[in-house]
Order: structure tokens, then C-alpha cells, then sequence
């Protein structure tokens, strides 16, 4: 057990990819996840890895492609204008079966939008961005010390499962300083990887890094292959904080800075005599859908709070599929739901008078 | 105990590092802790912010919505913060800086003339570090001891010179 130190969200993100064994980072600068590249600057000079501030965010997906083909771990990371624009580039990686790391500390848009947190990423990092039959493995952390375990898990699952992973955090998990411990540094996994192209040196067959299967048959089964693999990551890595939830009046379901005012709302709705329980997805993708099937019909409603207009909520309908009420509760463009606005809508389902505007 | 702390001033007059100062001390005492800063527009309006909370439990929200202590150092960051202090609770202010008072009554008010007094002390940057003392001794939120430790661990040890004579103007706004 290490000391804990007060550090900014998006300074652990770098740390623990340093210390996951990440010395290949490319990057272009956008608020609010710039501290990342500060970092990563500072750092890959003194250790001896890679640092490239890139032209593009474009150039920097592809030189994230380049670097994992070669078998090292590789990162980049960006807000939500720049992923807009690395999703070409994560679809390859998908569909190459490439382990990447992308971390997207989300902004608010559509557009060039605004530069305050939000949660508006959601649909375009969960249901895909880019084109063709994949997914990402998506980590939502609550807090800087969760930031800092996520995105050391992002790198073993990334290598795990020779998939894209994302990191996605809203604009206050980057910027916001917390305590965090650097622990369990022993579940840094290191597999052999066998598939890389990195130099035959003449000893085997040199080893193909492509997405490109022009036969529809060969498209096809490659296709049905990476299926099975999002079958077995189904199966085995979706992860959930459920707290509060048995014999609760409202199940309120919250990722991020969401979940944390959450947190303060359960007690405030304690205070009334109303139980409020929280279902928090750490993985979005893959959506822990039994905790919600668990619970489906014990409440009196569910809640969805987001920093969206509602994205996360289909996922939560489709997980509760038909059995119980789902309302919304969101703030965008740079703001962030207030404690006394969710509470109000939950005490309005919780006394039977909900309903969505 | 659950301090809720909002700091706010004009950007370059180290509003983010006080509130870090006050974080990573709570930190010191084994509190869970976390800081809070405004970013982006808000700052390029020239004004910054922090929220900084010190607890013994667990942090929920880093939000503060109802603020058990304020530290302003200009009028346009108490003017919008004022509304969000819980009756009761604490607000400091650099009185050389902030001309009108609080129009609360339901609050305590801490008027002190920080910058003058930091200029007496021969350092000007010491007003930020006046106030906190002053928020400390009514608000108890750390204790001064691990207000020197924060600064130790904070501040570069070419810069731990200074020490001492930021320890003075801590006590010298607690004792105003």
C-alpha cells in the first residue's frame, strides 16, 4: 500500500499508463484533457518512451494503429471533437483486432460545442462512431481513484481481448484533483503477443496487421469471429456499483459525476423517508444489464441521470425491457444536473406522480 | 464533520492553489477530500473558482450545492457565491477588495484587509494565505499544523524559505 496523493483526474490517467507499461503516447491538444499530454510530455522524456504531439488527432489514432501493430502499448487521448475525428482510426483498430487505448474526457457539443464537462460521447464511443460491425470496451470511471484502476484495466483488457478500449470520463473526472493511491500494480498483465508485427528477423512468417477481407465469405467470418469475442466479454467483463438498491422507492441509474451527485441524493431522499438506490455502470459497453434485470420490478420507477439529452437511458430501457417505468433527468451544454433537481424528480416518482415532460 | 468550501476571485490571485492548499492538508489528516476548479470560459472571464471539500466520509457530489464556508477575493465572486452559503455558515473576504458586504444575516462575515496587511508583511501574495487563516480558526477545517505540511509538500523546496513567514500571515488572519 502506497501514500495517497492529491492529484488531477487527468495527470492519473497518464500515471497509470506509465505505470501499465505505456511508452507510447500520442496526442494533440484539446481542453478539457491537455493535462494528459503535459504529463505524458514531461514523463516519456525522463523514462526514455514516446512522446508525439501529432498534427492531427487523424495522425494520431493512425500512429496509435502503427505503434499497437508493433505489439507495444500504445495510448492517445483527446475530447469529444477530437474523437469525432479519431473514429475512423479506432474502427480500423477494431476491426484490425488491435489492443488501443483511447481516452475521451468529454466535452459538451454537438460540434465545436463547448469546453465544460458532459456525457454526450455516449452514443458515439458505446454504439460504435465508426463504421462496421464492432465494439468498444467502454470504462466509466467515478473518480480519480477509479481512473487510475480503469485505465491500468483498460490496458490488460485491451491486450486481453485484442480490442479497443475506451476510457470515458466526463470534463470533471479530467480536471477534477482527488486522493488516489497507486495500488495493485501486481495486476498489470503483460501478455505474450505472438500475432505482433514487429520483425520476423527471417525465424517464422511475417505476421499481417489489416482490416481489409475483400471476400464477403472471409469478411463474414472474420466478422462472426469478433462476435464471439464480444460474446465472451459480454459473458465476463461487464462491471456495476449497485448501492442502496433492496426494497428501494426509485432506482436511479448514473455514470460519472452523475453517480457522485447521486450519492448525495440518496441521503437528502433518506432524510424524507424515501430509499433512493444507484446503479452504476463502470463498464457502458458491455452494459451491465443484470443488475438492472435483477431489480427490474422492485421499485416504484427508475430514473436516468445524464450531462446529455438522454443516451445512456436506451440502454437502460432495453436492459429493463418493458418492465418497469423509465424517466429522465439531463443537463447539457456544460452543465451538470443539480442535487436539488434530482432529488424533486425522484420524490415525484417516488409518490406515483412521475412522468416525463 | 463536512466542510464545504467554495473559493473564488480573479484569475492570478492563487484562488486554485488556496483551495488546494486547504485540500491537500485535509488530505494530511486523513480526510476524504476533493478539489473542484472552474475551468474554461469562466476563467477566461477572469474570474476563477474552486470547490474544495474536506469530510470525514466519503465525497459524494464534488459539487458543492450549499457551502459551509466562502472565500472571496473580489466583489463579482461574492456576489454570485453568497446565495450558495447554508445559513450559519462562514464567509471570508479580503475587505480591501471587496467593498460591499454580504447582504446575508444569517451568516457569519469575516472582513479583513488582507492585501494591506500583506503588504505590511512585505509580500503581497501572502493575502490569499491571511484569509485562509482566518477561515481555518472559525471553520476548523484542518489544523494549522497540517497547513505547514501541505505547504511543504506543495511548494517547491526551494521555495520552503518561505514557510515560516507564510505561517506567520496564517496566524495573523486567524488572530485579525
Amino acid at each position: 500500500m502506497g501514500e495517497k496523493i492529491l492529484m488531477k483526474g487527468n495527470e492519473v490517467i497518464a500515471e497509470a499508463a506509465l505505470r501499465a507499461g505505456c511508452r507510447h503516447y500520442f496526442g494533440y491538444p484539446i481542453t478539457p484533457q491537455t493535462e494528459v499530454a503535459h504529463y505524458m510530455a514531461r514523463k516519456m522524456e525522463e523514462i526514455g518512451g514516446t512522446f508525439v504531439q501529432a498534427e492531427s488527432e487523424v495522425a494520431a489514432i493512425n500512429m496509435v494503429y502503427g505503434a499497437a501493430s508493433a505489439g507495444v502499448r500504445a495510448m492517445t487521448s483527446s475530447s469529444s471533437p477530437g474523437i469525432s475525428l479519431k473514429q475512423e482510426g479506432i474502427s480500423y483498430a477494431a476491426g484490425a483486432e488491435l489492443p488501443i487505448v483511447v481516452i475521451d474526457i468529454v466535452r459538451a457539443g454537438p460540434g465545436l460545442g463547448g469546453i465544460l464537462p458532459a456525457q454526450c460521447d455516449y452514443f458515439q464511443m458505446v454504439k460504435g462512431g465508426g463504421h462496421g460491425d464492432y465494439h468498444n470496451i467502454v470504462l466509466a470511471p467515478q473518480g480519480v481513484q477509479e481512473m487510475y484502476e480503469l485505465v491500468v484495466d483498460a490496458f490488460n483488457l485491451a491486450d486481453k481481448y485484442r480490442n479497443p478500449v475506451v476510457v470515458m470520463g466526463d470534463g470533471y473526472m479530467g480536471q477534477m484533483m482527488e486522493a488516489v493511491e497507486f495500488r495493485d500494480v501486481e495486476k498489470i498483465e503483460r501478455p505474450e503477443k505472438p500475432w505482433a508485427a514487429c520483425g520476423s528477423e527471417m525465424k517464422r512468417e511475417h505476421n499481417t496487421i489489416t482490416s481489409i477481407y475483400i471476400d464477403p465469405d472471409v469478411l463474414e467470418a472474420h466478422v462472426n469471429h469478433m462476435n464471439e469475442k464480444y460474446k465472451v466479454i459480454e459473458q465476463n467483463e461487464s462491471r456495476v456499483d449497485v448501492q442502496n438498491c433492496d426494497g428501494a422507492d426509485v432506482i436511479v441509474a448514473a455514470y460519472g459525476t452523475c453517480a457522485r451527485v447521486t450519492k448525495n441524493v440518496i441521503k437528502d431522499a433518506a432524510k424524507l423517508g424515501i430509499k433512493v438506490g444507484l446503479i452504476r455502470p463502470i463498464t457502458l459497453w458491455p452494459f451491465p444489464k443484470q443488475a438492472f434485470e435483477k431489480y427490474a420490478t422492485t421499485p416504484r420507477g427508475f430514473l436516468t441521470v445524464e450531462m446529455s439529452m438522454g443516451q445512456m437511458i436506451e440502454d437502460v430501457r432495453l436492459a429493463l425491457n418493458g418492465k418497469n417505468t423509465v424517466e429522465f433527468y439531463g443537463r447539457t451544454g456544460g452543465n451538470v444536473p443539480a442535487q436539488k433537481a434530482i432529488l424533486e424528480k425522484v420524490i415525484k416518482i417516488a409518490r406515483g406522480e412521475g412522468g416525463n415532460d | 464533520m463536512d466542510n464545504q468550501i467554495i473559493f473564488a476571485g480573479f484569475g492570478g490571485q492563487g484562488i486554485l492553489s488556496m483551495g488546494r492548499f486547504i485540500a491537500h492538508a485535509g488530505l494530511h489528516e486523513g480526510k476524504h477530500v476533493s478539489w473542484l476548479p472552474s475551468y474554461g470560459p469562466e476563467m477566461r472571464g477572469g474570474t476563477a473558482n474552486c470547490n474544495v471539500i474536506v469530510s470525514d466520509e466519503e465525497v459524494g457530489s464534488p459539487i458543492i450545492s450549499e457551502a459551509t464556508a466562502l472565500v472571496v477575493m473580489n466583489q463579482p465572486s461574492l456576489e454570485k457565491f453568497e446565495a450558495n452559503v447554508a445559513p450559519g455558515g462562514v464567509i471570508v473576504l479580503d475587505s480591501d477588495l471587496v467593498p460591499v458586504r454580504p447582504a446575508r444575516t444569517d451568516v457569519r462575515v469575516f472582513a479583513i484587509p488582507a492585501t494591506k496587511m500583506a503588504y505590511e508583511m512585505g509580500n503581497a501574495t501572502f493575502a490569499g494565505v491571511i484569509l485562509l487563516g482566518k477561515l481555518i480558526q472559525e471553520t476548523g477545517v484542518v489544523k494549522f499544523e497540517s497547513f505547514e505540511a501541505a505547504l511543504r509538500g506543495i511548494l517547491k523546496p526551494k521555495k520552503h524559505y518561505l514557510i515560516p513567514e507564510e505561517m506567520k500571515a496564517l496566524k495573523a488572519g486567524a488572530d485579525f
